[in-house]
């Protein structure tokens, strides 16, 4: 997994609430056996037009946010499906961090297991951020993981809350299997008991 | 010492250990899995990579489901090649780790969340997650049950546990009689519109009150598997004789002596009576109407009887602008009536109401009536045992007879991975769980509702109240 330290990059704002991972990553990106090629697949519907044409109004395709690195998102954000499919593609796309007031459970998980930062804001931080990001003169942001902390060019400063072994996970890039199986005689362990206790399930 | 709430007695039996300083994040051992062909690939690919192998392999269990076609005759081929090639590689992958595997031509195939529990797999007391947001459908039993992405897949297969963030305890009581006509499924529906689509984001529900207790096993599922369209991430309801009736006959439940110690085990899976819950919602079963979306987000739906809502009467401006949204994509009118609806396309399918008393329900709307000029209706059973049981008591008699097509199972026009797709702007009375923009084909527009309420619509060709003479 690829680490996070200290990343500087544009923001794009993408208020709606409740964007769920159909939207992020459409059933016909889904048939692969291996993660490649999910980058064209991310918001297919809103980048693109039925004949396969860029909609100029998405933000994505706009000149100014093309190369977002971070997006500041609505409400709820991967909601649906537990398609890992979608953090995968965001990442292909070149997205770092999610900036926004809640996001769907499965999803979070999932990009905390890919390096994609997922931050959880309040209100007021968000809406800061989303008229910062809708202006091309402010919307570059610095998010430092180490510290906590979102810059902006203005000098704005929003420090932001995680729980600590996603940060450790996230800045040293673990892989998570391998982290866990540390604890291989605990599990051991646990499930000698856990089966002895009750023996219908074995 | 304050009572312990269902939820947490059992995230506290399944804790190996504590992995942080305030014990919320902790290492989850893990009773089971139900693995598919889409959400699987690159958990086993990493594991042959890192040369592991699976804990547990008697844990896990494959059914095809999400892909493959449901037309009526069966055969090995998938006309897909991306559709082929994860099917393929499943199996691979089932055979080389050891794991059972419900293929298209397997007698018990079927969609995941039906084939669990109606083997009796899913017990009280369990924790089971999958590469599936509708795990939480086994909460009807009183297990824990919790979608997962691909990576969890990898890390629960090689270690049989999971780095899991305990949630907080949410109660949902439900009280008094549901009115003639009206379904789980409505009670569900309802409860997501109340509370919103992130209204139960960071919790754990537990669904408790006289209403719960007077449903079956199925309708329970159907409460559960739709909890997650609220943002939960688990849904309880704590086992009782209901439960224990249906998990008796179940060829995989357990039998004999170890029956009896399971069910004594079992008893003190209830939520304490001083437990405290961090939120505690309340619904009065009586006032809950047929529930249908209007919109591209479960929540935003009404009682069937309502107009579409004008999107000028909501004064949030995220709001305004969400469903001025849905409604565009939707192709609807403020002020418009849900009955005067037309459809194009008919789905009754999905984990969430594909069971034998759902198929049951919608045949004896259609017994005897018409499909409408110009819809097109399917019935796509939850899974090959359902389909037989169905076909012993003569419902696809009665769907063929009045112009439904039978099919086969699978997940079908839930998620649309296979042929089974809305053609843009088509319009979908359906009975699954997601009515997100292009969830049942690009440009498609889904109207959830009971099943019931599919089969009127169908015959009437426009959304109907079952309740009224054009409903029954
Ligand atoms: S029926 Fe639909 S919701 Fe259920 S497992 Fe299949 S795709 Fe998912």
């Amino acid at each position: 997994m690829e680490q996070f330290g200290i990343v500087e990059g544009i923001a794009a704002p993408m208020p709606a609430a409740n964007v769920d991972t159909d939207v992020i990553m459409p059933k016909q990106f889904l048939k692969g056996i291996d993660r490649s090629g999910l980058g064209d697949g991310t918001f297919h519907g809103l980048r693109f037009g039925p004949n396969g044409e860029e909609r100029a109004e998405f933000v994505l395709n706009r000149p100014e946010w093309r190369t977002a690195s971070f997006l500041v998102v609505g409400p709820n954000f991967g909601c649906g499906s537990s398609r890992e499919h979608a953090v995968w593609g965001l990442r292909q796309l070149g997205i770092r961090a999610l900036l926004g007031t809640s996001f769907a459970g499965i999803f979070f998980d999932n990009c905390a297991r890919n390096g994609l930062l997922a931050l959880t804001l309040d209100h007021d931080a968000v809406r800061s951020l989303t008229d910062l990001a809708s202006d091309p003169a402010t919307a570059k942001l610095t998010v430092d993981l180490p510290r906590q902390s979102i810059t902006a060019v203005n000098g704005k400063r929003f420090a932001f809350d995680i729980e600590p072994a996603r940060k450790e996970a996230l800045e040293l890039g673990l892989d998570g299997v391998a982290t866990t199986l540390r604890f291989r005689d605990d599990i051991l362990a646990f499930e000698r008991d856990y089966l002895e206790q009750s023996p219908w399930l074995m | 010492m304050r009572g312990t709430t269902l939820y947490d007695k059992l995230v506290d039996s399944h804790t190996v250990r504590s992995l942080s300083e305030d014990g919320r994040q902790l290492l989850l051992y893990v009773d089971r899995t139900v693995l598919n062909e889409y959400t699987s690939p690159q958990a086993f690919t990493g594991l042959r990579q890192a040369a592991r192998p699976v804990w547990r392999p008697q844990a896990a269990l494959g059914t095809v489901d999400h892909v493959n076609p449901t037309a009526s005759r069966r055969t090995t081929a998938m006309p897909d090649p991306g559709a082929a090639r994860q099917t393929e590689y499943f199996a691979e992958n089932c055979a080389h780790f050891g794991i059972e595997l419900f293929d298209v031509m397997h007698k018990l195939q079927g969609i995941e969340h039906v084939v669990m529990p109606e083997l009796g797999l899913v017990l009280p007391g369990t924790v089971i997650a999958a590469g599936d947001s509708h795990t939480t459908t086994y909460g009807a039993f009183g297990a824990l049950g919790f979608g997962i992405g691909t990576s969890d897949i990898e890390h629960y297969l090689a270690t049989q546990t999971l780095i899991y963030k305990r949630l907080k305890p949410m109660r949902v009581s439900v009280d008094g009689d549901l009115a003639a006509g009206v379904t789980a499924k409505d009670l569900v529906m309802a409860l997501i519109r109340m509370i919103g689509a992130d209204g139960a984001t960071g919790y754990a529900l537990e669904f408790a009150g006289s209403t719960i207790a007077q449903l079956s096993i199925e309708g329970r599922m159907t409460i559960c598997n739709m909890a997650v369209e609220c943002g939960a991430r688990g849904a309880l309801i704590a086992p009782d004789e209901t439960v224990l009736e249906y998990l008796a006959s179940r060829p995989r439940a357990p039998k004999g002596g170890l029956w009896s110690r399971a069910v004594d085990s079992w008893q003190s899976l209830r939520s304490d009576p001083d437990a405290v819950f961090g939120r505690e919602v309340a619904m009065a079963a009586a006032l809950i109407e047929p529930m249908v979306t209007w919109g591209t987000s479960p929540d935003q739906a009404a009682p069937i009887n309502d107009l579409v809502p004008d999107p000028g009467q909501e004064s949030d401006q995220g709001r305004r602008r969400d469903m001025e949204r849905a409604l565009s994509y939707m192709g609807l009118t403020p002020g418009t009536r849900l009955t005067d609806i037309t459809i194009q396309r008919a789905f009754i399918g999905s984990c969430t109401n594909a069971r034998i008393e759902d198929l049951r329900s919608a045949a004896a709307v259609a017994r005897g009536r018409r499909v409408a000029a110009g819809v097109r209706a399917m019935v796509v059973p939850g899974s090959s045992s359902v389909r037989r049981q169905a076909e012993a008591e003569g419902l696809d008699r009665v769907f063929l007879d009045a112009g439904f097509e039978w099919r086969q199972p699978g997940c079908s026009m839930c998620l649309a991975m296979n042929d089974d797709v809305l053609h843009p702007g088509e319009r979908c009375a359906s009975s699954t769980n997601r009515n997100f923009e292009g969830r049942q084909g690009a440009a498609g527009r889904t109207h959830l509702m009971s099943p019931a309420m599919v089969a009127a619509a169908a015959i009437n060709g426009h959304l109907t109240d079952p309740r009224s003479r054009a409903g029954v």
